[in-house]
């Protein structure tokens, strides 16, 4: 890794070299400790693109979708695209095949798109624990959308809605009925369905049964930031390129609408402070808690309450009181 | 964040340029590579150069192994060489394998390739000399 001065860096990021765009994030994804005030310079220019997750379960095809989008975004000349697309790490290992670019070909040469794959590592919930950093060096970088890919491990993840100002779940007519959609927690996050795969049978009575599903279950939309907001159920067919219109512009549609409602701006300021509270708990772990055992300022304090014999709520209230700076309360 | 311990992952992307018309070979390897704890960013077949130069850039990989074995290794390799430098990233590994002749292979290597690897070459010794070899030369830059 060659290490450049970090005022450098900076300095090709704001020229748009590709090179430091990436190894901005390679920072981010190596929790290198230079990182942390080349990201505070780069958050000022940062919370004007839409953030787009894809979730669904593995083999939907969602980066294929993502490159359809690409493709339609990019020859309506609608500014810049970034990528970021989560694979799982191997528990065992450690390592992982990082696979979504295989589907990610048609744009490439564009310089109006930046893909950078990630592993998840040992982070939970669909996406990896730099992904959202990515997503900001990304923004930073000027792209309109940033499309987030989850691993898509078929199990709930909820993460990418949390991070995301639009959900699309991609699903296929393989996948299941809407029941195993619904047992996944996929009907209340998604904003937009995309049932792929329409060129195969079963498109039609999937999407009829999540359409179905939806009305029955409209007190199950809950829509957190945006009011009235009926999530469209689209069939579309990445390989033959069929139905991607429609989605990109129900994703474009999803974003104007949070914008009308005010919303855009009051998620992008809480999705700050959780990112701020995140990093003030990890923070907190580390300085009191060390990595391990008797580490950090109270690991000891900790150990001897334990040996003591003292009520794990009574202790970790004190030591609370410790942290708060205040009298502890025997 | 900023509480936790820095790491950092080898980064290897495995690319296929030409018109070979399978890739288990680059397949094994990529796994092999995997399960030696690297991350690897497979791109799939008929990858030219510019296209594997440009994923190099975007991932921030430390090293590049080419896979052939459609005999173009002496039109493709040396451009790719070219095309990386020109980028600005002369410091990732380029290395490959597939079937290429041994006086190709010297040729490529004093173009700057790092070891180039025969057909049944046992995929852990792969994983050893990318291994050994990056850390090298990233104790070689600069800090
Ligand atoms: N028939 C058909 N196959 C598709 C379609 N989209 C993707 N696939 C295939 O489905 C598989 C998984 O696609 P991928 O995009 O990697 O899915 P992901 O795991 O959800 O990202 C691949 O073999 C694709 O070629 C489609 O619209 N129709
Ligand atoms: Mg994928």
């Amino acid at each position: 890794m060659v290490e450049r001065a970090e005022g450098d860096l900076l300095e090709r990021f704001a020229r748009g070299e590709r090179t430091a765009c990436a190894r901005l994030i390679t920072l981010a994804e190596a929790r290198d400790p230079r990182f942390a005030s080349l990201y505070d310079r780069l958050a000022a220019r940062t919370g004007h693109a839409h953030r787009v997750g894809l979730t669904g379960p593995p083999g939907a095809g969602k980066s294929s979708v993502v490159d359809q989008l690409l493709r339609y975004w990019r020859e309506a000349d609608l500014g810049k695209i970034g990528v970021v697309a989560v694979d799982p790490s191997s528990p065992f290992s450690g390592g992982a095949l990082l696979g979504d670019r295989v589907r990610m070909s048609s744009r490439l040469g564009d310089p109006q798109v930046f893909i950078r794959s990630m592993a998840s590592r040992d982070a939970h919930g669909g996406l990896a624990h730099a992904s959202v950093e990515a997503c900001d060096v990304l923004d930073a970088w000027g792209a309109e959308r940033v499309l987030l890919e989850t691993v898509g491990v078929g199990q709930v993840e909820y993460e990418v809605s949390r991070v995301c100002d639009t959900t699309v779940v991609v699903l296929h007519p393989g996948s299941g009925d809407s029941v195993q959609a619904m047992k996944a927690g996929l009907l209340e996050l998604a904003h937009v369905f995309a049932i792929n795969k329409d060129d195969q049978p079963g498109g039609e009575r999937l999407a009829a049964d999540l359409e179905e599903m939806l009305e029955l279950r409209s007190d199950l939309v809950r829509e957190r930031a945006l009011l009235g907001w009926k999530p469209p159920v689209l069939r579309v067919s990445a390989r033959e390129g069929r139905g991607i219109d429609a989605l990109a512009n129900a994703i474009d549609a999803h974003r104007r609408e949070l914008e009308r409602q005010g919303a855009f701006a009051e998620v992008r300021r809480e999705r700050k402070a959780a990112h701020v509270r995140a990093l003030v708990e990890s923070a907190l772990h580390a300085r009191f808690f060390g990595s391990g055992r008797g580490r950090g300022e109270l690991g000891e304090e900790l150990e001897r309450g334990l040996d003591a014999g003292e009520g794990p709520y009574a202790l970790a209230a004190r030591l609370v009181a410790r942290i708060a700076g205040e009298e502890p309360q025997r | 964040m900023s509480g936790e311990v820095p790491t950092k992952k080898i980064r290897v992307l495995i690319a296929k340029p030409g018109l070979d018309g399978h890739d288990r070979g680059a397949k094994v390897i990529a796994s092999a590579l995997r399960d030696r704890g690297f991350e690897v960013i497979y791109t799939g077949l008929h990858q030219t150069p510019e296209m594997i130069v440009e994923a190099a850039v975007q991932e921030d990989v430390d090293a590049i192994g080419l896979s052939i074995l459609s005999g173009a290794h002496m039109a493709l390799f040396p451009k790719v060489k070219r095309l990386l430098d020109e980028a600005g990233l002369s410091h990732v590994l380029l290395t490959g394998g597939g079937i290429i002749p041994a006086e190709d292979a010297r040729a490529l290597e004093a173009q700057g390739f790092a070891k180039l690897f025969g057909p049944g070459t046992p995929t852990s010794e792969v994983c050893e000399y990318i291994e050994r070899a990056v850390r090298e030369r990233s104790s070689a830059e600069p800090a």
